[in-house]
């Protein structure tokens, strides 16, 4: 079982002015799971559209064997028909059809173009029981959740004879046990034989189920190595990152001083079921210097949670009150809750954070602009001098703050981001999964201005679904699980094991 | 300094140009159109395009569809679309000759209620779209069909008119020469008529475009934007400045400066400078741009939206006015399909259907881009039929070069 099944040999890819691919080499065994890992732009979806034919034979150089023979892929089609199938991060399934109709979209059961319902619903019954879903060939996509749909895109692959399957970020979305029954279907597919290739962030997956991991670093392949020589996660930042992060935290001494915002007896309601109640009873606090985290489950209510406090954003019949410095503040529109001292940065950064099209300058002067303004006429020079302020202070790297927002990094565009909402200055800042889709070396910045932040007396609640994290950084975590805090700790006491007890045991 | 350096200096210049070039390509494609078409249209009419008498007639003839594709151009970078503004614009004319003809109402009272008729009609229609989040293309499109039914009704199906001559002026009078000197040039430019104002106001519009565009670059220097390259400066500035003396001393020989011109001109300064330098135009790209960001970011997206309607319906408003007082009648039918050559206007000047992106000064070039062609094909006797077709044609080009180079970039 030992034989090659793809090999990608000294792979370069240039585009206009950028080298995305410089003499990389892959080598995957049959019937094996290989992790592909790499910072953010470190190559590894450039090498994958390599494989997949995205970029056709010809437009890279280097050599592509696959199966015994040299293969030369002109398009997507070409490289499918082989057995090479890519699931990419965004999911590419229609949510008004049917989980049917998505399986054998393109490849449908049909005679002479009439489809054959009977065949299709029964062979994707079949599919589906093979990555373990019991929902009726015929419910919608839309009414799924991400973790399942994930699990639909596996099952077409399945439906088109697949012998590579290539998976791009699948956790990235999901839920921790959403992720879990994902790497164990993984792990099943591997023992009947199929050979799979993901490429993640997530260390500790690879770890449980890679068999040998490549490193990928500013377009070159840095290191490849098995399982059997010790898949550690420290190697693998080495190799990611080129230098060793022990410390994935930067130091800092809390100095807490007074309670600034209190939340107590929060409930809220889902925008469309009014019965529904999303958020119960729920009560923090946040004091000055202090970084409080809210740790939970994707699913839990943490987003839905601080959406209805930043202005009601989320929900309807919202009750309860919100306090700064002891008095209750009015939050029932974004302006106000500006207004009462409050930021909050989206988990969403590219739809609901950003204007991407816009340039720097204007994105984070937006939430502000009576302050770059005199008698409602903007002033460019002081919005200039704002955005300048910013650019040095948070170090965002860009040629000039007049470039537009969509041209940078994850994590240049966070601090776009955080710009923004420093700039209003307020007393307790929210930040929603501050460093997701962001590569190790930016996590440390972004960690590093949350401490500033912290250092110069601002309250920070921060939430996020890396539990790591959050113990890294916080001083104080709550636990939510369905909508309602279930445990305080101080960071001191707190570790992965007992927020997940709590978790599991409500 | 060795030759060396000498040449991969000038080498990097000139990849500079390209680069700038290329970024903004849109906006000297536009406005060589413009020049081209003009160009175009005035060797083959033989002379005739750019005569006074002519140039006045387009300027007239284009007025309000420049009038509400201001509106539109803010509609469309608010992510929305008006399908309603011909509709409304012959209701409100239909409106205002009822009023003056018919009931011999005062003429500022009526027009003072037309304007506020139309903010009326266009917060009825944004209220729907703002606050239900119905889509726009479905209310303005009932919104259409309901206005064109109400001026059949208003007219009873019939024209209404004439206007009394003062209402008549608003359309077609022209201002009046307040400064001396007009007789020394009618013997220094050999013509017979030569109004002053017209031409003083050439004169001080195109200093008005040297000095601000002069300012703007000292500015982008001091800040370090990404800067024109000098000689596509001097052309660009040149040509605008030039073409602004010479059309307004064409009026000046003939009958000066219409009143239209006026308004318009006036309308476009307003609503250049509030959708360029403030807040509240900030705040409408904004919303444009990433509706669910601005509203996170504290903007009232959905107040915004209203007011942009709002607006619409006034512009509408102001336009129907003209448009009836220059035809000196309310017809059930002023105002057909006029829609959509604003809609067009505002999208040949660069404008995206997506909203977030577009430009005043771009949507009037579009207007006039458009009216230019209409005019200059009519001149040459083209027949209705081919007309309607080129013009498609050009919004289809204008699109796709849009889309273009945003690929391209």
């Amino acid at each position: 079982m030992q034989d090659t099944l793809l090999e990608m040999r000294s792979i370069t890819k240039t585009f206009p002015g950028v080298k995305a691919l410089d003499d990389v080499s892959l080598k995957v065994q049959t019937g094996e799971i290989h992790a592909i890992c790499g910072e953010n732009g470190a190559g590894k979806s450039t090498l994958m559209k390599v494989l997949s034919g995205v970029y056709p034979a010809g437009s890279y150089d280097g050599e592509i064997h696959y199966d015994g023979a040299l293969a030369q892929f002109r398009d997507i089609s070409d490289s499918e028909a082989r057995g090479i199938i890519i699931i990419h991060q965004e999911l590419a399934l229609v949510p008004l059809l049917s989980i049917a109709e998505n399986l054998f979209l393109g490849n449908e059961n049909a005679k002479g173009g009439v489809i054959d319902w009977r065949e299709t619903n029964q062979r994707t019954e079949t599919l589906l029981r093979k990555v373990g879903l019991r929902d009726a060939p015929t419910t919608l996509v839309e009414k799924l959740g991400v973790g399942k749909q994930q699990l639909v895109e596996i099952a077409k692959a399945l439906a088109k004879d697949v012998r590579l399957l290539i998976l791009d970020e699948p956790t990235s979305a999901l839920s921790e046990s959403d992720s879990q029954a994902l790497l164990d279907l993984m792990l099943e597919l591997k023992a009947q034989g199929m050979t799979q290739i993901i490429i993640s962030h997530k260390l500790n997956e690879v770890r449980r189920i890679a068999d040998t991991v490549t490193v990928i670093r500013d377009g070159h392949s840095v290191s490849s190595f098995a399982a059997s020589e010790g898949i550690t996660e420290d190697r693998i930042v080495r190799d990611m990152v080129g230098r060793s992060m022990e410390n994935r935290y930067p130091p800092r001494t809390p100095r807490i001083g007074e309670r600034i915002m209190r939340v107590s007896d929060w409930s809220v309601a889902h925008p469309e079921h009014a019965d529904r109640q999303v958020i119960r009873n729920v009560g923090f606090d946040v004091r000055a210097g202090e970084v409080v985290g809210i740790a939970g489950l994707m699913g839990a209510g943490r987003t839905e949670l601080a959406m209805s406090i930043f202005g009601q954003s989320w929900g309807q019949n919202i009750t309860g009150t919100v306090e700064m410095h002891g008095k209750p503040v009015d939050v029932s529109n974004v302006g106000r809750a500006i207004k009462a001292g409050l930021a909050y940065v989206t988990e969403d950064r590219k739809s609901l954070g950003l204007i991407l099209d816009d340039t720097i300058t204007r994105n984070i002067t937006l939430a502000n602009l009576p302050e770059v303004a005199r008698a409602s006429v903007l002033n460019d020079h002081a919005e200039t001098e704002v955005a300048e302020k910013y650019r040095k202070d948070l170090g965002i790297r860009t040629p000039g703050v007049f470039q537009k927002v969509v041209n940078l990094s994850g994590g240049n565009q966070q601090k776009v981001v955080l710009s923004k909402w420093l700039f209003v200055g307020p007393e307790v800042l929210i930040l929603d999964e501050p460093t997701r889709g962001i590569d190790v070396g930016a996590k440390y910045e972004i960690y590093g201005l949350i401490n500033d932040l912290a250092a110069a007396g601002k309250g920070v609640v921060m939430i996020s679904s890396e539990m790591p994290e959050l113990l890294g950084m916080c001083d104080r975590v709550y636990v939510m699980n369905e909508g309602a805090f279930v445990g305080e700790m101080p960071a001191s006491e707190a570790s992965q094991e007992r927020i997940m007890s709590l978790i599991v045991n409500e | 300094m060795s030759v060396a350096e000498n040449t991969s200096q000038s080498a990097g210049a000139t990849a500079r140009i390209g680069s700038y070039l290329k970024a903004h390509l849109r906006e000297y494609g536009l406005l060589f159109a413009l020049i081209a078409i003009m160009a175009f249209f005035q060797i083959v009419t033989g002379g005739t395009l750019l005569r006074p008498i002519n140039l006045t007639n387009l300027l007239l003839q284009n007025s309000y569809i420049v009038i509400m594709a201001l509106g539109m151009l803010v509609v469309i970078v608010a992510g929305h679309i008006d399908l309603s503004v011909g509709s409304v614009m012959g209701f409100v004319g239909a409106l205002a000759a009822v009023m003056i003809v018919n009931y011999e109402m005062s003429i500022i009272v009526t027009m003072l209620t037309c304007v506020v008729v139309g903010a009326i009609i266009g917060g009825a229609q944004g209220y729907w779209i703002a606050y239900w989040k119905i889509p726009s293309f479905i209310v303005t499109l009932a919104g259409m069909l309901v206005f064109r039914g109400l001026s059949l009704w208003l007219l009873e199906g019939q024209s209404v008119g004439p206007f009394p001559r003062e209402f008549q002026v608003i359309a077609t009078g022209f201002v009046p020469d307040i400064l001396p000197g007009g007789e020394a040039f009618k013997g220094l430019f050999a013509v017979r008529n030569f109004n002053m104002l017209a031409f003083a106001t050439g004169i001080v519009a195109a200093g008005w475009v040297v000095w601000s565009g002069l300012r703007q670059r000292a500015q982008n220097k001091a800040y370090g934007i990404e800067d024109e390259p000098r000689a596509f400066f001097v052309a660009r500035i040149a040509i605008i400045a030039l073409a602004l003396i010479f059309i307004l001393y064409k009026l000046a020989t003939f009958r000066g400066l219409p009143n239209v011109l006026l308004t318009m001109g006036v309308l476009t300064i307003i609503y250049a400078f509030i959708t360029e330098r403030t807040v509240l135009g900030r705040r409408i790209y904004a919303l444009g741009g990433n509706e669910k960001a601005a509203k996170l970011s504290g903007i009232k997206t959905e107040r915004l939206t209203f007011l942009a309607f709002v607006n619409m319906g006034m512009l509408a408003a102001i336009a129907g006015l003209v448009f009836a007082a220059r035809l000196n009648t309310a017809t059930p039918k002023a105002g057909f399909a006029l829609e959509l050559d604003v809609i067009a206007a505002v999208f040949i000047g660069g404008a995206s259907m997506s909203g977030g992106v577009g430009k005043i000064v771009g949507a009037v070039v579009g207007a006039f881009l458009m009216g230019v062609l209409n005019n200059g094909m009519s001149l040459m006797g083209i027949g209705i039929d081919y007309q309607q077709m080129i013009k498609g044609l050009v919004l289809l080009a204008a699109v796709i070069f849009d889309v273009y180079n945003k690929k391209k970039g």
